[in-house]
């Protein structure tokens, strides 16, 4: 397993545009499969447009502990990039005035940035009612100074999502790296002594689990209860749900598909199970994506494709949130990921 | 033109089988989605089913099919390896059960 981003490794997919290139060539250049537009425009769902803001989802930078094989970000100890005090602020100027009821943080590892916890507490402040906070679990146990994260979590009644690609050790390693299994169990353990997806209690611990290779999630509700009676019954552990979400092909997934002579059937699989059900609720209809260098966009995907908002406000420090809702959404072939079969989405499945 | 009698792109054009004979292509697709959903047994209980009955027949397109069936739905490979062995016992529990009609044909035949 690479212990490197493709950005430290000068993996030719490390460009974005190269990313872009392969996602518009072979299969949909030659017709062979429909591109995205075509393919919405079909249902007349083309251009894909914004209803009511819900959620803003701030990345709070690349840097994380762990480097998972299908990571969309490219995050890992060797991304640098974590937001700063002034993009902070910034977003906390807009978290002021926004419509969006739900703030989303999201990484790399959120809590490697020194200021997260400030951060955290000023947007309290701020009287935000719904905090997510996605967390690798590892985190947890990574350091000292992150031990205490559980209580700071349930001081802020912050719902915590965790990802958790299967109940064996064998399949999460894989993934995820040697040890993240056994280190994400004991994390479990911790947030359930504080309260955590414990039946009864506010504190919510969900779990997103994400296909270890080149095949789609199966049902949501009957992973849900597999890895219910599997973790319960093994390490005494509760959740309350579980997202499971396609991995899209683009960054780290994208390389490993293609290395893998995956890519044009992953592709085909993703087009063969299009739902246009799943389009009317794809999550960059009600969110809002912000970089660590404070730039807009539709999803954390398009992020991380450098696709930035189609708006005349691209930055979070013009932020105006009706010329932004009056935009088109971007796409481009790595959306079919978020609308087969169920659809997907980073609150699961979404049809 | 393929040069082999298996092509692992041909899985993919298996609904075109209804364009020759329309009204039975269509309704062994209908009885086939109806078997596999949720009854007495479960989905996940009959994607294993089908990963050893699809051993047994050697198809290899339903080997692919299932074999990614039950990775969707979160089967282990320890879970599909044994589904498969329960395949290959009733096969060579098959042929070694036919032993007894050799052993009454050899104690009809010697004197």
């Amino acid at each position: 397993m690479n212990k490197k981003s493709l950005l430290a490794r000068n993996n030719d997919l490390a460009n974005t545009k190269r990313q872009l290139e392969v996602l518009s060539n072979g299969q949909f250049a030659s017709g062979e499969l429909p591109t995205f537009a075509k393919k919405i425009a079909a249902t007349n769902q083309f251009p894909l447009r914004p209803k009511k803001l819900e959620i803003l989802q701030i990345n709070m930078g690349y840097m994380c502990n762990q480097v998972c094989a299908h990571c969309h970000v490219d995050a890992g100890p060797d991304r640098k990039e974590i937001m700063t005090l002034k993009t902070m602020q910034e977003c906390l100027n807009v978290i002021k005035k926004t419509g969006a009821h739900t703030l989303d943080l999201t990484g790399g590892a959120p809590e490697m940035n020194p200021n997260f916890k400030w951060f955290v507490e000023e947007a309290a402040k701020l009287g935000i009612n719904d905090f997510i906070v996605r967390s690798n679990l590892t985190i947890i146990r990574a350091n000292k100074k992150f031990h205490d994260l559980p209580k700071f979590f349930k001081k802020h009644s912050i719902h915590v999502v965790s990802s958790m690609p299967h109940w064996t050790r064998g399949k999460t390693d894989k993934q995820r790296g040697d040890g993240v299994f056994d280190k994400s169990i004991k994390a479990l353990q911790e947030l359930n002594a504080v309260g955590y997806g414990i039946p009864g209690s506010d504190l919510k611990l969900d779990l997103v689990y994400n296909p270890s290779g080149a095949f789609l999630p199966g049902n949501q509700k009957a992973l849900e209860s597999d890895f219910k009676k599997a973790l319960k019954e093994e390490f005494n552990i509760n959740f309350n749900s579980l997202f499971a979400i396609t991995n899209l092909p683009i960054s780290r997934f994208l390389d490993y598909l293609i290395a893998s002579e995956n890519y044009e059937d992953y592709m085909y699989a993703l087009v063969e199970a299009y739902n246009p059900e799943a389009v009317k609720n794809v999550m960059c209809t009600n969110t809002l994506s912000i970089s660590w260098d404070g730039w807009l966009y539709d999803c954390d995907f398009n992020q991380m494709l450098n696709l930035k908002v189609n708006s005349s406000v691209k930055h979070i420090s013009e932020y105006n949130e009706e010329l932004l809702q009056n935009r088109n959404i971007s796409i481009n072939q790595h959306c079919y990921g978020c609308t087969a079969g169920a659809g997907s989405s980073c609150q699961g499945v979404v049809a | 033109m393929s040069k082999t009698y298996y092509n692992p792109a041909d899985l993919r054009k298996f609904g075109t089988i209804t364009e020759w004979s329309e009204e039975l292509g269509n309704k062994f697709f209908e009885y086939y989605g109806k078997v596999f959903e949720e009854g007495a047994l479960t989905a996940r209980e009959k994607s294993l089913i089908a990963l050893a009955v699809a051993h047994t027949e050697q198809c290899p397109y339903c080997i692919d099919a299932y074999t990614k069936d039950g990775l969707q739905r979160g089967i282990t490979k320890e879970e599909m390896m044994e589904a498969i062995h329960v395949g290959a016992a009733i096969k060579s529990g098959a042929t070694l059960v036919h032993g007894v009609q050799m052993m009454n044909k050899v104690n009809k035949l010697e004197m």
